[in-house]
């Protein structure tokens, strides 16, 4: 088969299973969960596959219907995207082998289908946005995940619906500000196909309605973020949102927008025009500074595990963000590593998170104790470990996207942004380690010395089945062994993901 | 005169690293069987042990082992390398590490401790670490081991879990996750600088042109990574904090693993990445000596009023990390001579002490200066290493103290900079005023102990055979291992010879 062919075989599988499951489970109701899990498997396993492909023969366009760009719409495989749709399917492979047996016990049994449904559809949104190669396009898919994802996070607990009311009017701001900035674009370009665009800018005067287009787009694109202060929705949405969603959602949902932000900003309008002549890449950088500093602090102010990951989430995204806001080769890299690392260090996180509320009923850390570490020992060491990724330790993920990140910032010789991103892994051991200690030693009040006849605690193990642990204890493996492989995965595929211009 | 080292790549290195880590899961499996769990904890170390002296010979001949792995950051690689100093304080280490194991094993009996199965894994993973920070053959490698060894202590510094131990731990994380930041952004600031990060007698910075703001700020940088484990005031807050943990810890940990690693981070950052002539023509050395000489005094004043007796050792552990620092700060060959060897005999005087301080505490519960009248009368042995010990560090010979602290203040006297022998000598008499009332106590005052007779043998017989160690070294440094050989060698790879 023409290796070219395969290209948008990821989100149209998702498409396909989104919607089939609704169909198919009119009877079979049980499928629902199976079917989700052969689409993303074989999604997984495209992208695989593809990335494997862009190594050998470089950057593969698609061209849908065989019409011709800029009147068709073209997907542009490069290691770029290869890379983010290979880390976002395999994530997503995790989450939802977990999400087989936490559906069934978060979400009533008749909601199954729309919810696997949605599902599906917001990953059809996600891979659609990594692989498009129009503007135009890219507005469609971001729609599609976000509307998906509404509805995923409105099936959850009581509050739920007004978070999603809340990122539902936030979301479709943000894809509002983006469409305008199309249609400015647009203006001034006369096309929507990306490539065509990168083309056609050099040639122009930089005039006011170029830089509106750019502002609009980068505001949309923050909002999707979650970039500070466009991070309004994400605390309230990560945390009434039922388990799955969030598990889902957190890895995922805020990278896409990062990955839209490096490849419209960096690769279609290029880096001299984002640094020297609108400063884009500065003003992104600052936020993203500031949202490192906000977003831990309110973090360690927080006393429900899935609102403390959540602030973590927009602290997080600030890296990448820094990182591509450097606008060094040192930080573009970062910034795609964290990407990946950010991805598997939350989706383990959540996982955990999720765990707890199925044995336990609840996450809040005021209610964690040291039987945990009797009842939920795997549970409790692989939340341990992503922890300590989180903060960076080696030989951890966490540190070696510490490491670029550093390598970037001083490389553009910017001593605060160093400052600020080794602050903020301290920040991050702060309300671990608060974790950590409540999940591991006996808390105040049963402070007085114990000795070995100290009584074991009544609770056997209740360690959550296997079908939750594995993932779970995959993604926290994953911490350490991609640790090890981050050179490898730089060398052979981020280093031909840079932009032009470094 | 420079007989140039060859290297010839062994998997020794990696494998004293991995040999305690192997042991972790056997550990943690025989967690129900203590007699076999114990088993695994002293093979690993006799295994270990063995590991690093099978280093010595082609050492001494001048071949150094190598060891490879990879790519780990951009440019540099996870790579070992048995160099002399590394030899040296991988030895220190391992050797010790068994006394401990041997010590640890009646302490945690004896007082029924709970968890001891964390304990002796966590202690494992702890030698791991500094075997890995000794045999580091760059800096990227050097900050992976030494940010382990900062999480696999915690365990062992919260081990008691009271509220106190909490806190203690908390500190701890605060002090150490701290530097290790620094750290970090010292290494990539080197690295954009250099170009690679492979420690290299005489500095890996040597050739960069430097401009004196830059290389204040990245030594200072360095310093603030690196002393925190080694305890340069006033970054040495934690290590009296952390006497929390059970005494064996403090006494392998908080006397020789940990703190040590700090220093030996000294010593690889003064030479191997500055060195000796970016030390000079930036006038960092005064960095260095002044920070360390501070340190000496302040802390030997603050253990002179400081009435519980780990944390009384704890400060006087203080001050003598910082004669390894000073000898550093000389700049010359004798003067790290007398580094070296503090770093070796420190250790086997110090852990006799916190041996004596444990072994006290587990049979009389005793925690205080002021509550060991008459202790020498019921403890004979115990109180008779902890004078071996005392005596050492005042200075005094036979003890091995003697010859490092001569070495050091020959050091001094050779780098024209008497005024640090005048320091040395104060120190002196520091540690005298607060360590020889606790002997006087002990042996010439009457108390009430309410018991008779030793603590258990386990923990005896290691302190008893640390201090002999200790006057032993002091006659024949030489012995066994060769210390003053290798530190010789370390000096020479350096300075190129004794002036």
């Amino acid at each position: 088969m023409n290796p070219s062919s395969l290209v948008p075989f990821p989100p149209l599988i998702y498409l396909f299973a989104g919607i089939f499951i609704p169909l198919v489970t009119l009877r079979w109701r049980r499928l629902a969960g199976w079917l989700a899990l052969t689409a993303t498997t074989a999604a997984a396993f495209f992208s695989v596959i593809n990335l494997l492909q862009v190594l050998k023969q470089g950057i593969i366009p698609y061209r849908f219907g065989g019409w011709i760009p800029p009147i068709g719409i073209e997907y542009i495989l490069d290691p770029l995207s290869g890379f983010v749709i290979t880390v976002i399917n395999l994530i997503a492979l995790g989450v939802i082998v977990h999400a087989h047996q936490s559906v069934k016990a978060e979400i009533k049994e008749s909601r199954w289908p729309p919810y696997y449904a949605l599902v599906m559809l917001f990953l059809t949104g996600a891979n659609g946005i990594i692989m498009t190669g129009d503007f135009f396009n890219l507005y469609v898919f971001l729609e599609i995940g976000s509307l998906s994802l509404y509805g995923l996070i409105a099936v959850g607990e009581k509050k739920s619906p007004v978070a999603a009311f809340r990122y539902l009017v936030m979301g479709t701001v943000g894809g509002g500000f983006y469409l305008l900035g199309v249609g400015f674009l647009y203006l001034v370009t006369g096309s929507l196909n990306m490539g065509d665009v990168r083309n056609i800018l050099p040639h122009l005067q930089v005039t006011a309605p170029l830089v509106v287009a750019l502002t609009l787009m980068l505001i949309g694109l923050g909002i999707k973020m979650a970039v500070f202060p466009l991070h309004g929705w994400l605390p309230d949405a990560y945390t009434y949102a039922p388990s799955p969603t969030s598990a889902i959602m957190a890895p995922i949902g805020t990278k896409i927008g990062a990955y839209a932000i490096a490849r419209i900003f960096f690769f279609i309008f290029g880096i001299r025009l984002i640094t020297q002549i609108v400063p884009i890449a500065q003003v992104l950088a600052w936020l993203s500074a500031v949202g490192i500093i906000y977003g831990s602090v309110l973090a360690m102010a927080q006393n429900e595990i899935k609102r403390m990951l959540a602030y973590s989430s927009v602290a997080q995204v600030g890296y990448i963000g820094l990182g591509l806001g450097l606008a060094n080769s040192f930080g573009f890299i970062g910034a795609l590593l964290h990407i990946m690392n950010h991805g598997l260090m939350k989706a383990c996180l959540f996982l955990v998170a999720g765990n707890f509320r199925l044995k336990l009923g609840h996450s809040r850390i005021d209610r964690l104790d040291d039987s945990l570490r009797r009842s939920m020992p795997w549970s409790a060491a692989a939340f341990t470990l992503a922890a300590l990724a989180m903060i960076g330790v080696p030989p951890t993920v966490g540190f070696f996207s510490k490491w670029y990140l550093a390598l970037g910032t001083i490389a553009s010789r910017n001593w605060l942004f160093l400052a600020i991103i080794l602050l903020s892994s301290l920040l991050n051991a702060v309300y671990f380690f608060r974790v950590i200690e409540r999940m591991y030693f006996p808390w105040r009040g049963s402070s007085q010395k114990r000795t070995l006849s100290s009584p074991a605690p009544k609770n056997e193990s209740q360690e959550v089945s296997l079908g939750l642990l594995l993932p779970t204890l995959i993604f926290a493996l994953a911490l350490i062994v991609v640790g090890f492989l981050n050179v490898w995965l730089v060398k052979t595929i981020l280093t031909k993901a840079l932009p032009a211009g470094f | 005169m420079m007989v140039n080292a060859t290297t010839y790549t062994s998997l020794v290195p990696l494998l004293t690293v991995l040999v305690s880590l192997g042991a972790v899961p056997l550990i943690i499996l025989s967690s129900r069987r203590p007699n076999l769990r114990e088993f695994w904890t002293i093979a690993a170390g006799v295994a270990k042990l063995a590991l690093v002296v099978s280093l010595l010979p082609s050492l001494l001949r001048h071949r150094i082992a190598v060891l490879n792995l990879g790519e780990i950051v951009p440019g540099v690689d996870l790579a070992f390398k048995a160099d002399a100093l590394g030899v040296f304080f991988a030895l220190i280490a391992s050797s010790l590490w068994l006394f401990t194991s041997f010590y640890s094993i009646g302490y945690v009996r004896g007082l029924q401790e709970h968890k001891q199965t964390r304990y002796f894994a966590y202690f494992a993973v702890c030698l791991s670490a500094t075997m890995g920070i000794a045999f580091s053959a760059n800096l990227a490698t050097f900050i992976i081991f030494y940010e382990i060894l900062t999480i696999a202590t915690y365990p062992l510094v919260i081990h008691k879990e009271t509220e106190e131990a909490i806190k203690a731990g908390r500190k701890y994380l605060a002090y150490t996750l701290t530097a290790g930041v620094f750290l970090i952004a010292a290494a990539t600031w080197t690295y954009l600088l250099a170009g690679h990060l492979d420690f290299i007698p005489g500095g890996l910075l040597k050739n960069i042109p430097f401009e004196p703001k830059t290389a204040w700020s990245l030594f200072t940088l360095f310093l603030l990574g690196v002393g925190v484990k080694a305890a340069i005031m006033p970054l040495h807050s934690w290590l009296p904090t952390a006497m929390a943990a059970p005494t064996p810890v403090s006494a392998l940990l908080h006397a020789v693993a940990v703190v040590k690693s700090g220093v030996f981070g000294v010593i690889r950052v003064g030479l191997f990445v500055f060195g000796p002539e970016l030390l000079r023509r930036f006038h960092l050395d005064y960095l260095l000596l002044t920070s360390a000489s501070l340190t000496i005094i302040i802390a030997s004043f603050l253990a002179l009023k400081e009435d519980n007796l780990k944390r009384r050792l704890a400060y006087s552990t203080v001050a003598h990390l910082s004669y390894i620092v000073l000898g550093v700060g000389l700049i010359s060959s004798p003067a790290l001579l007398g580094s070296l060897l503090h770093l070796a005999f420190h250790a086997t005087m110090k852990i006799t002490l916190f041996f004596c301080a444990g072994a006290i505490y587990v049979h009389l519960h005793k925690e205080k200066v002021s509550e060991l009248d008459g202790v020498g009368h019921v403890m004979p042995w115990t109180m008779g290493a902890f004078a071996v010990g005392s005596i050492g560090l005042v200075g005094l010979p036979p003890v091995n103290g003697w010859l490092s602290k001569w070495c050091l203040g020959w050091g001094a006297v050779a780098a024209a900079r008497p005024l640090y022998l005048i320091i040395l000598i104060l120190s002196g008499l520091l540690n005298a005023a607060y360590f020889f009332p606790i002997i006087y106590r002990a042996f010439f005052r009457q108390g009430e102990t309410g018991k008779t007779g030793e603590a258990s043998l386990l923990m005896v017989v290691p302190l008893v055979l640390t201090a002999i160690l200790s006057i032993l070294l002091g006659v024949w440094p030489d012995l066994g291992f060769k210390f003053f050989k290798i530190a010789h060698e370390v000096g020479r790879v350096i300075f190129g010879g004794v002036s």
